[in-house]
């Protein structure tokens, strides 16, 4: 359980670190936080001949608030910095409370939000949650800077729209919309474990009280974060109700995803999962929604 | 070698294969050493300084066993490799207090039969450490969810979250 060797290198700045990733190409891998990387490492699962840590790079890591009202995050912005930061707490209160429960406190402590994103494990909180907040990304290479939204960003299982030249340097949100509400409800073995199935959720009403817009993201049952479109559909222009937040689970449990089997849960149970947890996150959402029109 | 500030030290040529210099406090004592770039520090710090104090249990990032603090923080040091502590202060279960002297949290451990074999013991401590000072007065379940990063195959938890509140209880007075 020893990391294989590698070829370090510490840069100070972004330029610095794109001209390493230039230069070694597929052979380099840059470090964040490690909190996933490392433990690859260790097991081997990853032998990347090149390290670039971006530990040193102090520009990576801020967080102010964008001109239009929404939040701009360095992509080393760490965990912990996130959780304990007020204009994150009002400007993005999704993020705020799903914080404590991403990972344990040690891992919070290093954690960073642009590798959790790089990283793009199927079961991350944060991944899911930039799709439901509609957040765009920054990738930088020598060549310039491409931006992607979030949900056209990650392409599959650890995979994103990243070339090996470039870095993801920020993350931009944009402002919550009014009378929008939000909810994440997972569900893991243990507390800061692994979710199950989780479900990140933004849901807009109209001035009639109707549904405007419904961001249903699930994550941990697929290759990547779910968007439940057909549950949008359904929903789309209808006044809340139990009812139809019942319908509209349903319907993104049997329509929306295509859950597979593992040692940790069924298809079945996941499915299952996804038609409770869905329900509570309309419900809460619409609630928020509601408490923020008073 | 003169010097070491956080940079490495060799040119850029030699930097392929190369050890890094690195200085590092531990415990308020700085060390200067040269280390291979893989070197995780949990491995520095038992195998180069002898602080056998800090345990490896699950080598990625699970267990808890090697949590130590990190300007201040507790983290893996298993997720970690040496030559980022460069210019770092860490904290270990060795700088926490004597057997003649214990710390007020492993007074309480003592007290509250709060560990059995010991092995998770250590980086259960140095969670802990920061926990109280944030939460002086914590709940029962904030103590879980604190510890929830540490793994402990004897106890069954509850002495150790006995342990907590008494060493809680202690702090406070």
């Amino acid at each position: 359980m020893k990391p294989p060797p590698f070829d370090y290198y510490n840069p100070t700045s972004v330029g610095e670190a794109l001209t390493h990733l230039a230069e070694h190409g597929y052979d380099a891998k840059a470090l964040a936080g490690g909190q996933s990387l490392i433990p690859m490492l260790n097991f081997r699962l990853a032998q990347p001949a090149v390290l670039v840590d971006l530990n040193r790079i102090a520009d990576l890591s801020f967080i102010r608030e964008t001109d239009d009202g929404g939040l701009h995050l360095g992509a080393m912005t760490r965990h912990y910095q996130v959780e304990n930061d007020p204009l994150v707490a009002e400007k993005a209160p999704l993020i705020a409370e799903a914080m404590p429960q991403i990972a344990t406190t040690q891992i919070r402590s290093r954690g960073t939000f642009g590798g959790s994103i790089a990283h793009a494990d199927p079961s991350a909180e944060l991944v899911a949650i930039s799709v439901a907040l509609d957040a765009e990304f920054h990738l930088r290479s020598q060549s310039g800077i491409r931006k992607f939204k979030a949900e056209d960003f990650f392409l599959g299982m650890f995979t994103t729209q990243l070339d090996p030249e470039e870095l993801l340097v920020e993350i931009t949100l944009p402002p919550l919309p009014a009378r929008t509400g939000w909810a994440l409800q997972e569900i893991a073995r243990r507390p800061h474990d692994f979710a199950l199935v989780g479900v990140a959720a933004l849901v807009t009403l109209n001035e009639l009280g109707h549904i405007q817009e419904s961001r249903i993201v699930l994550f941990s049952v697929g290759d990547g974060p779910v968007m439940a479109l057909k549950a949008r559909a359904l929903l789309q222009g209808q006044s809340p109700s139990p009812e139809l937040f019942r319908a509209a689970a349903e319907t993104a449990s049997m329509e929306d995803v295509d859950p597979t089997s593992d040692i940790h849960a069924s298809a079945s149970y996941r499915r299952q999962l996804v038609r409770v947890l869905t329900r509570q996150a309309l419900e809460r959402s619409v609630e928020r929604a509601h408490a923020r029109v008073k | 070698m003169s010097e070491i500030t956080g940079v490495n030290v060799y040119p850029q040529e030699k930097k392929m294969s190369g050890l890094y210099q690195l200085s590092i406090t531990v415990n308020d004592t700085e060390f200067q050493r040269e280390v291979d770039p893989r070197l995780l520090l949990s491995d520095f710090l038992r195998h180069e300084l002898g602080l056998t104090g800090t345990h490896i249990g699950c080598e990625h990032g699970v267990c808890g066993a090697c949590t130590v603090l990190f300007d201040g923080l507790p983290v893996r040091s298993c997720l970690m490799f040496a030559v980022q502590a460069d210019g770092h202060q860490v904290q270990t279960v060795e700088g926490l207090g004597t057997v003649d002297d214990l710390h007020v949290i492993q007074q309480a451990f003592h007290d509250a039969h709060g560990l059995q074999c010991g092995f998770c013991t250590p980086g259960i401590l140095m969670t802990l450490v920061p926990f109280l000072e944030k939460n002086p007065r914590p709940s029962e379940d904030q103590i879980r969810h604190a510890i929830s990063g540490n793994i402990c195959r004897c106890t069954g938890y509850q002495h150790i979250v006995d342990a907590v509140k008494l060493a809680a209880e202690n702090m406070n007075q």
